[in-house]
């Protein structure tokens, strides 16, 4: 926006509006802030005088009080900020930046913590059971060998058992004409 | 029966799942974060370009043979450092201790660094990042002071992150953030290293390939800021006349070397899971040619943000001039912009001179900013992480580099690890029947102890140090006597057809040349003027001193005696192990024989250790 004499009330206006809340006197009228030597640039000076006072110009330090109290309304007025509304001699009491209570790396420190131990509890608890498998596999390969060892010791040899040819039982054999033919 | 869970070879020894992922480690170990700090730092400032010339002579006669002759040596032993030294010739086992004990000096620092790459990224998902904005002072008037006169970043980096100590005779407390944070990281190592190369082999697949993957977007990105051309115009341009500087030359030896991480033993190691009929020269040229490739490629997103960082540091001086210039005169907004600035400049010099003189302008020159080149972890800490909050969307850069810091890193721990693990394993140092699980908790444990060490104020005079003296002069003298007692103990007519055996073809005589002459020559060298150099001056070190009367620059400070006393044990150490191991079973063989005898004892051929 351009700065014109609409503009120049308004900062009167606010500069007044700061005077007033500072001091709590409600006296101070937009004709006591003058603006002199405005330039090109938006630069100028600004008096604020005291009309109960004859006339007298309102002591530099309580302006600046005054001003740095209320220094948000007014760049929030201008739709400026600090750095682009700036009082010569008037530094900006700066805000803390947000600090929530616990900070925000512990949070994610223990997000990362948690999935490191979960993944070292995972893959030692799975090579404890792949050893246990192994050592149940290995004892039930022992068990299979002697359960081999076991049939051949039987009273009949498997293989005894083998040789003899399919012996024909002549009881079931006489009754194939029973059986459906397919 | 073995309780480990790998599937073993006939001879009990585990083995890669494919050949990929034994490459994959290989260049996983070798491309570290040196490719990424070092290489550009180099780069820039021994000409740009011509640097490449010495460094790609370095690569062919010294880089590549060495790698070379480590893979073909680890497959065709089948054993780890020491195992493999002590099976060419018992002279020559103090070779592999040595190695060992690099590895192990190594990997105590190493993950340091990492510790606070991972402080970084955690820091990382806040908004503001919190290296961007200085902290207030007591009654909240103005920022911190040290802060104020540094810069945030710098003030993040030496007093949130170290708590850094002005001297290194102080070593200030424990920093309990980065002892968590060092927790943390051993554990990670812990998770990938679990089984030895079972468990890395799977963690390789993601932490050797990701770094490219960032590398690729932050090239992207980073050719689409504003003044990366001028920095990558700057990097490149080359400057014939450095080359005839001695020292441009040893930089490039010294960094191939130590980038393609030889005489540490992890190569052995990796090498020695491989089946011996495996093509080691192939592999041995496609690792050293991808880890220069990486350098040559990571050297770019690097310099075109070094180069928008100058820019915008640049734009931000003018800028503030021409606010003086324009507060001082009263002329309108924008009449004085960045183009015409010089312009306006002379017009006021000539008219107002003594105003102009007042004012105190700080003089803006880009080259300048250009110049100011950073290695190491002040490149990535300081400097990255600036350029990072001028960037749109930086929790997200900040992250991503951050996770490519960390993966970059932990893919060369997964080799130093291996190079301690596996030596041990073969010492049988635990009981056969104890599991693997339990020997990798004891190494990561007792780094992990030794390593809070680092986490004093001192920590980071302590990691400089290690760095310096720990990880680079033994490796020169064990990569020297790995290629002469290869060549000359071993014979080298023997090692060619054992390498025949091996890779199914005769050896080129290139191999011969550089493993008989070339190399060890080179090292020999290397090692002289290295030494010489450091010889040159009484090491000093640059101390963070808010106290200091020119803050926020260094203070050079020299080491005290008792530390420059360490320095000289962490670089002898290794290296008198080769000649001590000698001479005890020199000893060892003159008490047992009457008459002392030259002839080495018998040495096992790798093809009859495996026919």
């Amino acid at each position: 926006y351009a700065w014109d004499a609409n503009e120049e009330y308004l900062f009167k206006a606010m500069v007044a509006f700061a005077m007033r809340r500072h001091s709590s006197k409600s006296t101070t009228q937009i004709s006591n802030v003058l603006l002199c030597n405005v330039t090109d640039r938006v630069s100028f000076w600004f008096v604020v005088t005291d009309s109960s006072k004859n006339v007298t110009t309102v002591p530099g330090s309580e302006v600046e009080a005054a001003i740095r109290m209320n220094r948000n309304r007014i760049n929030n007025a201008f739709l400026l900020s600090d750095k682009t509304l700036q009082f010569l001699k008037i530094t900006s009491t700066l805000s803390p930046p947000v600090e929530p209570s616990t900070p925000v790396w512990l949070i994610v420190f223990g997000v990362v913590l948690c999935l490191i131990v979960a993944g070292i509890i995972f893959l030692i608890v799975s090579g404890i059971q792949k050893h246990k498998k192994k050592n149940k596999e290995s004892t039930e390969t022992e068990n299979l060998e002697e359960k081999v060892e076991v049939t051949l010791e039987n009273g009949i040899p498997c293989e005894a058992l083998d040789l003899k040819a399919g012996h024909i039982n002549g009881v079931f054999a006489a009754d194939d004409d029973r059986f459906t033919s397919l | 029966l073995s309780a480990t869970p790998e599937t073993p070879k006939e001879d009990g020894r585990p083995k890669w799942d494919n050949k990929f992922q034994y490459i994959l480690s290989c260049i996983g170990f070798a491309v570290g974060l040196g490719n990424v700090w070092r290489f550009p730092y180099l780069c820039q400032i021994h000409g740009g370009g011509a640097f490449l010339i010495p460094y790609f002579i370095a690569l062919l006669f010294e880089g590549i043979p060495l790698l070379h002759l480590e893979l073909a040596l680890g497959q065709c032993l089948r054993k780890g450092s020491i195992g493999a030294w002590n099976t060419i010739s018992p002279y020559l086992g103090g070779v592999g201790v040595g190695s060992w004990m690099v590895s192990v000096l190594v990997s105590l620092y190493y993950n340091t660094v990492l510790t606070w790459v991972m402080w970084y990224f955690i820091n990382s998902f806040q908004e503001p990042l919190p290296w961007s904005v200085c902290p207030l002072n007591e009654n909240r008037t103005g920022f911190n002071e040290e802060c104020y006169e540094s810069t945030a970043v710098n003030y993040f980096w030496y007093r949130k992150t170290l708590n850094i100590t002005p001297d290194i005779a102080e070593s200030g407390t424990f920093q309990w953030w980065l002892i968590l944070c060092l927790a943390a990281c051993w554990a990670i190592v812990y998770l990938c290293t679990i089984r030895g190369i079972e468990t890395t082999g799977k963690a390789i697949y993601v932490t050797a390939i990701f770094p490219y993957l960032v590398l690729t977007i932050f090239l992207i990105q980073g050719l689409t800021l504003p003044g990366a051309t001028e920095g990558l115009t700057y990097l490149f341009t080359p400057n014939l006349n450095t080359l005839k500087n001695p020292r441009v030359w040893l930089d490039a030896a010294t960094q191939i070397f130590f980038s393609l991480s030889l005489a540490f033993g992890g190569l052995i190691a990796f090498a020695s899971y491989n089946p011996t009929k495996n093509d080691c020269e192939k592999d041995a040229v496609t690792v050293a040619i991808v880890n220069s490739m990486t350098s040559l490629y990571a050297s770019i997103p690097v310099f075109s943000v070094l180069g928008f960082k100058a820019t915008t540091a640049y734009w931000d001086c003018l800028d503030r001039n021409i606010i003086n210039i324009i507060n001082e005169f009263d002329l309108p907004e924008e009449s004085i912009m960045r183009q015409n600035y010089t312009s306006w400049i002379s017009f006021l010099n000539s008219s107002y001179p003594e105003k102009i003189a007042g004012l105190k302008l700080k003089s803006c020159d880009l080259q300048e900013f250009l110049d100011q080149s950073v290695s190491g972890t002040g490149l990535a800490f300081i400097v990255f992480t600036q350029a990072i909050i001028l960037m749109p969307g930086s929790q997200a850069w900040a992250i991503l580099f951050f996770i490519m810091l960390f993966s970059l890193g932990l893919s060369s721990m997964f080799g130093n690890i291996e190079g301690v693990f596996t030596p041990l394993l073969e010492l049988q140092i635990i009981p056969k029947s104890a599991p693997k699980e339990l020997l990798s908790g004891i190494i990561c444990l007792i780094s992990f102890l030794i390593a809070l060490c680092f986490t004093l104020g001192s920590g980071s005079y302590w990691i400089d140090i290690f760095d310096r003296y720990a990880g680079s002069v033994p490796l020169l003298v064990i990569a020297f006597f790995e290629v002469i007692g290869v060549v000359y103990i071993y014979k080298i007519k023997r090692f060619s057809e054992d390498v025949e055996w091996m890779t199914g073809r005769k050896l080129n005589l290139f191999w011969q040349i550089t493993w008989r002459f070339i190399s060890p020559l080179l090292l020999l060298i290397v090692f002289m003027a290295f030494v010489t150099l450091q010889m040159q001056k009484p090491p000093s070190y640059t101390a963070w001193n808010p106290k200091y009367e020119d803050f926020p620059m260094k203070e050079e400070k020299v080491y005290p005696p008792w530390v420059q006393a360490i320095c000289v044990l962490l670089a002898a150490l290794p290296c008198v192990c080769v000649p001590l191991v000698a001479l005890f079973h020199l000893v060892k063989r003159k008490r047992r024989s009457k008459e002392p005898s030259l002839v080495p004892p018998e040495v096992s051929s790798c093809q009859g250790a495996n026919s």
